[in-house]
């Protein structure tokens, strides 16, 4: 119980993302200077241009593998980090850039780029884990600031984060938000969805987007029967699985057994 | 015993809440809330979902206009007591870093004093069910117990069962039994809006002083009697009769059901965490960035989810058929052997608010005739 006497080095790499997820850290306005005692920043070109070389005892990872520099850099990253700490939906599933998982992606840069010869990537957009071990992963799109801080707070700690891959219906009825899907028939993919967002969306009447990706022991199946039955069609599930964790095995498996080549409109 | 019922007005009911509020108490009670009736604080008979009814279906739940002006007009929906007398979320203690010493404090500590209207039968039932559980043994939960010492009951004999409801088949409604204060029985409101009333309790029968009653005539009572009578015959459900279901489920423990019912289970928690009986939670410690202050939270669980049986190295229940076989067996069949009763009061909260519509009666029945076919 003695206090710390050195602080743990931190340092935040991103990889194919939106910057949200760092984003997030820098939201957390009355934490980020609690968060500056408790650790060194040494290593956050979103948030400062100062850096510290060397070793770093968590990294937190955001975004991507969608280039072969990538593919590498993320080796560097790992060897010289203790704990790596993956975050948000890019990093942990692929993000919505791994839509190109499912189709053409020279077809994609010819339609997008005037120059597409000048575009150098992989045909694929793969989670972090798929290229070296990682230490935690921290769901959603972008990730729930409360469940970044605790899981700071309890590396910090040393203790396990609360961060529970039960179904967002959990964080529903703790609320006592009632169910959207059996209130008002909306779609929702709550029952198949990792908690950590709070319930944002069925809080708001909405059926749930499934940002935090599949949750433990997800059915899917049985809730695309379920939606079949309240009037969702082929081309709509396989879509409503084909969002930010597009790529994450339960959600892909769904979308695949529904997607009729439905072209890129 | 019909000397003890009497009649109140709706202007008498107005009283009645004017009084609770005025003796400090939260008066919590049904409301409309989004498509749904949730229970919340009341001030007003008119801040009950007066002219509204329910259509509840497995997996379906819809708010629609009723025939009448009735108050109670509905079953019940998404809400459960247990959210006022045993939390989702409380904090038990709290800890922080002097010096060299660490100051632990219990929290989670509550003054407020409650009461409940239009608490139905199979929930009365299921608010002793809790009682036993978690105030019954040699461990008791005093945050419930404070709570719960601090509420009066003002009860409901249902004038309509829900399409999921069976608390008939589990003798536990319509007609309110337990521990009430008050029990209302709403007749029509065509003419003048009258509920026939019966104190169940010293509390009770001041309040009933209070606000001033009549005596109710021999066909109030009558009337009053037939509303009960019909709900019981329209029951939406049943547990099947002439089955023993505690010993039929103990007896079919590898039953191939529990792998069909796993294949539609989402093992989403919905059914544990609507279930007026439920009580399962666990804890969860949080530590602030400095790690100066620390916090001991508990929150309601369910042994749908991995993390329930999470022992040394992993979960015990790790396929669904297994969690799924955990929570039924226990509310139906190994609850009695623990508590004395059933776990199941057949309020059919798990079967309207189950996203792909489960039917625990259907369950039952699925076993059970497989075993005589």
């Amino acid at each position: 119980m003695t206090g710390r006497q050195i602080r743990p080095r931190l340092a935040v790499w991103k990889f194919a993302s939106c910057d949200g997820c760092q984003l997030s850290l820098l939201d957390c306005e009355d934490e980020i200077l609690g968060l500056a005692e408790a650790v060194e920043i040494a290593y956050f070109p979103e948030a400062t241009r100062a850096e510290i070389s060397g070793h770093y005892d968590i990294s937190l990872v955001e975004g991507s593998i969608t280039t072969a520099h990538d593919a590498v850099r993320i080796h560097e990253v790992r060897r010289r980090s203790t704990k790596l700490i993956v975050i948000g939906a890019c990093a942990t599933s692929g993000g919505i850039q791994a839509l190109r998982n499912f189709s053409d992606v020279t077809e994609y840069a010819r339609i997008v780029y005037a120059r597409p010869e000048y575009i150098e990537t992989l045909s694929t957009s793969t989670p972090i884990a798929d290229h070296v071990r990682v230490d935690f992963e921290l769901r959603g799109c972008p990730i729930n600031k409360r469940q970044l801080v605790e899981m700071l707070g309890a590396f910090i700690a040393g203790r396990r984060p609360a961060t529970p891959a039960h179904s967002v219906c959990v964080e529903c009825k703790l609320k006592g938000v009632a169910c959207v899907m059996v209130a008002h028939g909306a779609p929702c993919l709550g029952p198949v969805t990792h908690a950590g967002c709070g319930a944002l969306c069925p809080s708001y009447n909405r059926g749930c987007y499934g940002c935090f990706g599949p949750k433990e022991t997800p059915n899917a199946p049985a809730l695309s029967a379920r939606l079949s039955e309240l009037g969702m069609d082929q081309r709509g599930l396989a879509r409503l699985y084909s969002t930010f964790n597009a790529n994450a095995d339960a959600f892909r498996q769904e979308s695949e057994k529904y997607d009729q080549q439905d072209g890129q409109d | 015993m019909n000397a003890d019922k009497r009649v109140i007005t709706d202007e008498q009911l107005q009283k009645l809440i004017d009084v609770l509020i005025g003796a400090g108490r939260r008066v919590l009670g049904p409301v409309r809330g989004d498509g749904v009736v949730v229970y919340e604080d009341i001030q007003s008979v008119n801040d009950f979902p007066v002219g509204l009814t329910d259509e509840q279906t497995p997996g379906g739940y819809r708010l629609v206009e009723a025939a009448d002006q009735s108050y109670f007009g509905f079953s019940v929906g998404p809400h459960v007591w247990k959210k006022f007398l045993h939390p989702s979320q409380i904090e038990l203690w709290r800890a922080r870093r002097e010096g060299e010493n660490l100051i632990i404090e219990a929290s989670g500590g509550n003054n407020e004093t409650y009461a409940f209207i239009g608490v139905r039968a199979c929930e009365l039932a299921a608010i002793s069910k809790q009682d036993r559980v978690l105030t019954g043994g040699d461990y008791v939960d005093t945050h419930y117990q404070t709570r719960r010492e601090n509420t009066l009951l003002i009860a409901v004999n249902c004038g309509k069962a829900g399409g999921c409801c069976f608390c008939a088949s589990m003798g536990t409604g319509p007609e309110v039994r337990g521990p009430f204060d008050l029990a209302l029985t709403e007749l029509s409101p065509a003419d003048e809006h009258l509920f026939v009333v019966e104190a169940g309790s010293p509390a009770g029968q001041e309040l009933l002083l209070e606000i001033g009653s009549r005596p109710a005539t021999e066909h109030e009572i009558e009337t009053a009697k037939s509303i009960v009578e019909r709900t019981a015959l329209t029951m939406g459900r049943s547990m099947p009769p002439d089955v023993d279901v505690p010993r039929l489920l103990a007896d079919n423990l590898l039953h191939p059901r529990w792998q069909e019912v796993a294949e539609r289970c989402l093992s989403c928690a919905n059914c544990t965490l609507v279930c007026p009986t439920c009580f399962c939670t666990t804890v969860e410690d949080i530590s602030d960035l400095a790690g100066e202050s620390f916090a001991r939270e508990r929150r309601w669980d369910s042994c749908f989810t991995m993390d329930f049986s999470y022992l040394h190295g992993g979960g015990v229940r790790n396929t669904v058929a297994s969690r799924y076989r955990q929570w039924m067996t226990h509310k139906l069949s190994t609850w009695i052997e623990q508590f004395g009763s059933s776990g199941c009061v057949g309020c059919g909260r798990c079967i309207t608010w189950c996203p792909v519509g489960i039917d625990i009666t259907q369950e039952v029945q699925a076993i059970a005739g497989a075993q005589t076919g």
